[in-house]
């Protein structure tokens, strides 16, 4: 089975909120703000991609970027872990496009791509947080879906997964070709890559695909977008933390209790 | 028609009374009547419920199975009702409905809102971006909309007197595609969403055994226990325990953040909490920002002071 993981790049999310500003004209965050990583949900359907190579059930990976034209460190990264390819989309608007419109892009893209069957995205982007585009993908590929995934192994000609759901955990049965948003697990912790493979992965070639030889143009994409982003902004935090010192833990204590109940915030039957 | 839906069973939620109070608005701005769409069970409990909580009708699917179920009935009911909006609980069911569905009615998903304005007559939705980082006005190119509700954030709608017309159908079949073979029930607990207390452990706790004290102090306090993203990555608490964006969305009274740094992936979680106590050991951790109270100590140290004094007053 020919997989294809769809990556991302965004900015560091532990970036702290003290220091998050935006762009409100460009309705963006501000350009300044660092550089951009692999997302860790992407991280995570890497991982499970991987994992079902070693287990038999993918016998190659093309690793799919969308993107602007400055940063493929995420490529790299998927090479150096032995993906077989590595694909650019290159699209620099895909800071404030909406999830149709980039579902549009990387249905174009694995379209172009040999036969792939399954296709692993992270759960949401950790920018725009939508956790929309895996859905859209399957939804207009026309393939099967399941959202939040955690494990996933081959049974016969079935996936059998586990995925995060309402009050537990579920398993289900996936007959494929079929589209995986892959949320984090323990066992979804990317692996680090050899040395050897890193600097092999830098000889790898990376093709670059451009809209146009996906045939979209600018006014298809335009088309493709259903969301309009009115406004961006940083809530406003008010710090009103009182500090409750002490030296002896058993005061703390004493004080953070009581000072919940005169806050009616905590009533004890003591 | 501004449909919502539930997955309650016996009686209506918070989740859904909220969501029923957002649709009172988006129906009385666009001038269109409620319709709640029951999933859950024989749905016959909140159906009872729709017409003195705003709902002109409510719709009882029955036997609609797992997510392909529960979107192949909603896009069914959305579509002969031409629902202009569809509004659903936000949680880990939805996030997989809600884009789905939005396709098939060739409408538009917008998720995790946190908030809804009239602006000249057309609904802009409110969204949590960049892990709670920052805020986002949108608004949908194409009808239907189908968005997500994140818990706590729209004002319940209040019982009154009202009728709903009740319909029950059989839900419709779907592909087979994807089947659901079984459940993994969390593990027993109170649950995070209804609780007034959570204790909630992060990284500073440094291992798993350090959730044993932070189930008693849950338990002595009426409570349940949460679990930062980095605690759960770590393995040392289960997911259905996580708290944040990616995880459970809370609003208790109290919300002890214990060793959690106070990622913004964190904090878009715990934004309904009444007061949250901060405890860790570095004093320019970013959970004092969000706490009402805040303690600069070890936690286990803490814990263990928390747990003398409540078992000394109990």
């Amino acid at each position: 089975v020919h997989a294809v993981v769809l990556l991302k790049e965004i900015l560091d999310w532990e970036l702290p909120a003290s220091r998050f500003r935006v762009d409100a004209e460009a309705k963006r965050p501000a350009a300044d703000l660092g550089p951009t990583l692999l997302g860790p949900f992407e991280q995570n359907a890497l991982e499970l991609a991987l994992k079902l190579r070693d287990g038999g059930a993918v016998d190659r990976i093309t690793a799919v970027l969308a993107g602007p034209g400055d940063s493929v460190d995420a490529l790299r990264k998927a090479l150096a872990l032995r993906c077989d390819e590595a694909v650019h989309v290159v699209w620099d608007g895909i800071d404030t496009a909406d999830p149709s419109q980039v579902a549009e892009l990387l249905v174009a893209a694995i379209r172009r791509l040999d036969a792939p069957e399954l296709v692993l995205a992270g759960r949401q982007a950790g920018d725009w947080d939508h956790g929309q585009v895996g859905y859209l993908v399957a939804e207009r590929l026309g393939w099967a879906a399941a959202g939040l995934v955690l494990q996933a192994e081959q049974s016969g000609d079935r996936l059998l997964v586990r995925r995060a759901a309402v009050g537990g955990v579920e398993q289900l049965a996936v007959r494929p070709p079929a589209v995986l948003t892959v949320t984090s697990d323990p066992s979804l912790v990317l692996r680090m890559g050899s040395v050897m493979d890193r600097m092999a992965a830098n000889k790898k070639p990376i093709e670059r695909w451009t809209t146009e030889e996906l045939g979209l143009t600018a006014d298809r994409l335009a088309a493709a977008s259903r969301l309009r982003l009115e406004r961006v902004w940083v809530p406003e935090v008010e710090r009103r933390c009182e500090v409750i010192d002490g030296d002896d833990p058993g005061e703390v204590a004493a004080t953070v209790l009581a000072r919940l109940e005169e806050l009616k915030l905590l009533t004890r039957s003591a | 028609v501004i449909v919502v839906a539930t997955w309650d069973e016996q009686e209506l939620g918070a989740a859904a009374r909220e969501a029923l109070g957002a649709a009172a608005q988006l129906a009385g701005a666009l001038g269109e009547d409620v319709a709640l769409v029951c999933l859950g069970g024989d749905g016959s409990g909140p159906a009872a419920e729709a017409g003195t909580h705003g709902a002109a009708q409510a719709v009882v699917v029955e036997g609609a199975v797992g997510a392909e179920g529960a979107l192949a009935a909603l896009a069914e009911v959305a579509g002969e009702l031409g629902a202009r909006a569809v509004l659903l609980p936000s949680d880990d069911r939805t996030a997989e409905i809600a884009p789905r569905l939005a396709e098939r009615l060739g409408g538009t998903a917008v998720t995790q809102t946190v908030g809804l304005e009239i602006s000249d007559g057309r609904p802009l939705w409110t969204r949590a971006a960049y892990g709670g980082k920052a805020l986002a006005a949108v608004a949908a190119v194409a009808e239907p909309v189908v968005a997500t509700l994140r818990r706590g954030a729209f004002a319940a709608a209040q019982a009154g007197a009202g009728t709903a017309e009740i319909s029950t159908r059989g839900a419709p079949a779907t592909n087979g595609t994807v089947e659901l073979v079984g459940m993994e029930p969390a593990a027993s607990g109170a649950s995070l969403e209804d609780a007034k207390v959570i204790v909630s452990g992060g990284a500073g706790l440094g291992g798993a055994e350090a959730f044993g004290p932070l189930e008693e102090l849950a338990s002595l306090l009426g409570g349940a226990v949460g679990a930062s993203l980095a605690a759960v990555d770590a393995g040392w608490a289960s997911a259905e325990r996580q708290v944040g964006l990616t995880g459970k969305t809370v609003s208790p009274d109290v919300y002890f953040a214990l060793g959690i740094s106070g990622a913004s992936q964190h904090l878009a979680g715990i934004g309904g909490a009444k007061a949250v106590v901060a405890v860790n050991t570095d004093p320019d951790a970013p959970i004092f920002n969000t706490a009402r109270l805040g303690v600069v100590m070890d936690c286990h140290t803490f814990v263990s002071a928390m747990l003398e004094r409540l078992r000394s007053t109990q």
